[in-house]
């Protein structure tokens, strides 16, 4: 075994469809490791695996073929389902539906106090919790007060008071406005940079997965293609050839560079393509 | 709007009652409506309405809140006081026809509409200063024993906390529901009886579909953070009984020790 | 004449208490007939207050709202047959579902409506083609469907009302990318089949600079701005001063034509290219193919 914190060897999984999911949710002989400290991004639409593959992370599912190991632990292990949810958390979708308590502290302290920890030590750690995702403020409301965004940094919030090494996101900004799309993504790439907690983060939209160290691109319940951002989202006729987006700075360059323009790879945002166009366009009259 | 109405009407305060601990207090609410059982006649009774007087001081909370309270069950207490007033016995005080007042009716009817009144009062001082979440805790741990008897007290306290967390949350939706229904032409509002019952079904079907999920998606959560059971559980809230708790107990014993001696030395009032 | 149009148009919330809250504050707009107007604003800008108010369920505080000329408040007691004419969905729209059948769901707007059962089912089944639904799946309950197509019956619902105007509240939310595409090219043809008004409500500037003919912004209860659509981009940092965004590939066109370069406002990738094509020949950076 690698260095991997997180693991997926030639993972296999297969489900009747859930109510709402538009097929079965399979996963072919998947191949997938995550290191301590990474930020992953896996990218895909509805049906192509990403969420059943996440769900293997802590446990939640098992795989009917190949193996999960998380830190070293192996998740079919029935005994050790508790550690390895302790040091794996999961963050799901919709917001309201993972808030059990009535005050936002109380919610926060549900995790440790499941762990045992002891009360004035869960006491520092929701407090802690609380300041790292900005809600410490917010700490005697009610859930049914707060934003979605809010409620998702509260979800959060109760994630970390566990003390996790990683996170996983389950497409947690799905149901989110703007305003609080940024506000849950500014907080995990806080909490990556300034913790060093792994993030795996399971989106639908580019933007998010540009900012990722690392993007995972699954489609049919297999791993499309890997790499750095800009290594994936140059890509731009494979991604279309399966239905998936490109920013539209990245489609933009990539449609002149097809015309012939001497354009670079990939532009990944706004101020990248604007940068590459300057390079090539006449100088500007000033008025 | 639907969902500002908060269970059992919490207000939030800092007064000697809302400082006591819930599990005594929710121990004395209890006590405190057994006694006023107990008492037998006027004299108990002057001592029960005295002790519920000063625990209203004490609270902290408005007048006028407590008269709310009171509001709701008027015609209950209007209708039981005529009730007794009509049907009680010993000497005719005023009568028409087949009617008739009598001085042990007027004595029952103002006992037993003292009575209720008190009933009411000592219940609001309870929700008023005792937040949902702390009564749950206080229920939790006065049941712990019956944890002995296979009674499932951890589970049940887990329903009472999430039930309440989600009133608001369901109110709201259901609220979202009747919009989307009424956009659709849905009239809630015309019609008889049957006609409005039938009119609900496109609002408690989905509600009720909702819910399961919300159940589904709750479990999942709880099961990520590790939730297993009571077993090993620990509590960040630990409630704590202090010097305030002891006298309050105290206060109470004395005042319920009156009413006991009254019953003994007085007669009785209620005919 | 406006198909719908509001006067100063105003609704508070909790008036007279302490969460006395002004959501919409004097709006007045004219609304085309046939027209696909986006509608724009911040959370909390009032936008889905207002659009509450052009069905009759909210009822304004004060100013009127206009269908056709004939106030619909004039008699409050037909107010329901308003929104037979101007439909609205929800957010989430699959929450409502509740028949037995997904044909049934479909019927009880018509239902309501005072059609025959033959006629309900008869738009019914037109609106399920509309959005794409199969015939074998209007005999199933609507709990079996998946969350895409219990959004479309749901959607569907709406539609067999065949109201004058539709108004979509944010129709894509939770959808992926290829969903999202799906269903706005599905709305976008049954605007131009019927010819109806669409008011489309939503958070993404993409998707309303790819259909919106005009684009009404809203920002703190008040309509500032309403105009073309590509005039509403084209104030890009006014927009973003009220904390929304622009199209990414009008930002980029933008922030060019503040360096002076001659590009005008673009919309989508396409009139980006063609806008820079001429340019970048100009530059002599193209190399033979």
């Amino acid at each position: 075994m690698d260095k991997s914190y997180l693991s997926a060897e030639n993972v296999s999984y297969a489900y009747p469809a859930r109510e709402d999911e538009e097929s079965f949710e399979v996963l072919h002989g998947v191949d997938l490791g995550i290191r301590k400290g990474e930020f992953v991004a896996l990218l895909g639409h509805n049906g192509s695996g990403k969420s059943t593959l996440a769900k293997h992370f802590n446990a939640l599912l098992l795989p009917a073929g190949g193996k999960v190991y998380v830190d070293g632990l192996d998740t079919m292990d029935e005994s050790l389902k508790l550690e390895i949810r302790r040091r794996v958390g999961l963050v799901l979708q919709n917001p309201d539906n993972q808030l059990v308590a009535s005050v936002v502290e109380e919610d926060v302290a549900f995790g440790p106090e499941n762990l045992g920890v002891p009360p004035p030590e869960i006491r520092r750690r929701v407090d802690d919790a609380l300041r790292a995702v900005g809600m410490y403020d917010y700490r005697l409301n009610a859930p049914y007060k707060l934003s979605g965004g809010q409620k998702q940094r509260v979800a959060i919030a109760g994630i970390i008071a566990m003390q996790p090494d990683c996170i996983v996101l389950d497409e947690p900004t799905a149901m989110l406005d703007p305003r609080g799309r940024t506000e849950v993504l500014d907080t995990i790439h806080s909490l990556n940079r300034g913790k060093g907690i792994t993030i795996v983060l399971i989106t639908h939209y580019m933007d998010e997965a540009v900012g990722a160290d690392r993007v995972v691109v699954m489609d049919d319940g297999r791993i499309l293609t890997q790499g750095t951002p800009r290594e994936v989202f140059s890509q731009v006729r494979l991604l279309k050839a399966h239905q998936l987006d490109v920013p539209q700075a990245t489609e933009l360059v990539w449609r002149l560079r097809r015309e012939g323009f001497d354009l670079p790879e990939c532009a990944l945002d706004t101020a990248e393509c604007v940068a590459a166009l300057e390079k090539l366009l006449p100088r500007p009259q000033k008025i | 709007m639907l969902s500002d109405i908060t269970l059992g009407q919490y207000l939030p305060g800092r007064s000697l009652i809302h400082r006591m601990d819930p599990r005594v207090k929710l121990a004395l609410t209890f006590a405190f409506i057994v006694f006023l059982f107990v008492a037998s006649n006027f004299q108990g009774l002057a001592l029960m309405v005295a002790l519920m007087l000063v625990v209203l001081c004490l609270s902290g909370v408005p007048v006028s809140q407590y008269f709310k309270s009171l509001k709701a069950i008027l015609f209950i207490v209007l209708f039981t006081a005529a009730l007794n007033l009509f049907y009680g016995s010993g000497r005719r005080v005023w009568g028409w026809k087949f009617m008739q007042i009598t001085d042990g009716g007027i004595g029952n009817a103002i006992f037993i509409s003292v009575r209720i009144v008190c009933l009411i009062l000592f219940s609001s001082v309870l929700t008023f200063t005792t937040s949902p979440t702390q009564l749950t805790d206080a229920m939790e741990r006065i049941m712990k024993p019956l944890q002995v008897l296979h009674v499932k007290v951890h589970e049940i306290a887990m329903m009472m906390t999430i039930a309440l967390r989600f009133v608001p949350t369901l109110l709201e939706e259901t609220d979202r529901i009747m919009s989307a229904q009424k956009a659709r032409g849905a009239d809630m509002e015309s019609g008889g009886l049957r006609q409005r019952v039938k009119s609900l079904i496109p609002v408690l079907i989905p509600l009720f579909v909702s819910s399961f999920r919300r159940a589904y998606d709750l479990a999942m959560a709880m099961e990520c953070r590790c939730y297993h059971g009571g077993e090993g559980r620990t509590r960040m809230k630990q409630l704590h009984m202090t010097g305030l708790d002891a006298a309050a107990v105290a206060v109470a014993a004395v005042f319920c020790a009156g009413v006991v001696l009254c019953a003994a030395l007085f007669p009785a009032s209620l005919h | 004449m406006f198909v719908l149009e509001t006067k100063d148009l105003t609704y508070v919330y909790g008036a007279g208490t302490p969460f006395h809250k002004t959501a919409v504050n004097r709006v007045s707009v004219g609304i085309e007939r046939g027209e696909f107007l986006g509608i724009i604003g911040h959370t909390g800008s009032g936008k889905s207050t207002f659009i509450q108010t052009l069905n009759g369920l909210l009822r304004p505080t004060s100013g009127t709202v206009l269908l056709n000329g004939k106030d619909i408040w004039a008699e409050p007691k037909k107010i329901r047959s308003v929104r037979f004419r101007v439909g609205m969905v929800f957010q989430y729209p699959e929450h409502q579902l509740f028949e037995e059948t997904v044909l049934k769901d479909i019927c009880f707007g018509p239902g309501n409506m005072g059609l025959s059962a033959a006629q309900a089912e008869e738009r019914a089944r037109r609106a399920a083609k509309f959005v794409g639904l199969d015939d074998e799946l209007l005999g199933k309950s609507p709990f079996e469907l998946s969350g895409g197509q219990k959004r479309r019956a749901a959607i569907a619902g709406v539609i067999a009302m065949d109201p004058d105007v539709l108004v979509l509240d944010e129709p894509t939310a939770g959808l992926d990318p290829q969903g999202r595409d799906m269903l706005l090219e599905q709305i976008s043809a049954y605007h131009r089949a019927r010819g109806s008004t669409v008011i489309l409500v939503s958070h993404s500037m993409e998707d309303i600079a790819r259909f919106a003919d005009r684009v009404l912004v809203m920002n703190e209860g008040r309509a500032v701005m309403l105009d073309k659509t590509k005039n509403v981009f084209a104030r890009g940092r006014e927009l973003e001063a009220m904390g929304l965004r622009v199209p990414q590939i009008t930002s980029i066109l933008l922030t060019l034509r503040e360096k002076g370069y001659p590009v005008r406002p673009v919309l989508t990738v396409d009139e980006a290219v063609e806008e820079l094509r001429p340019l970048l020949r100009k530059g002599g950076a193209h190399h033979a193919q």
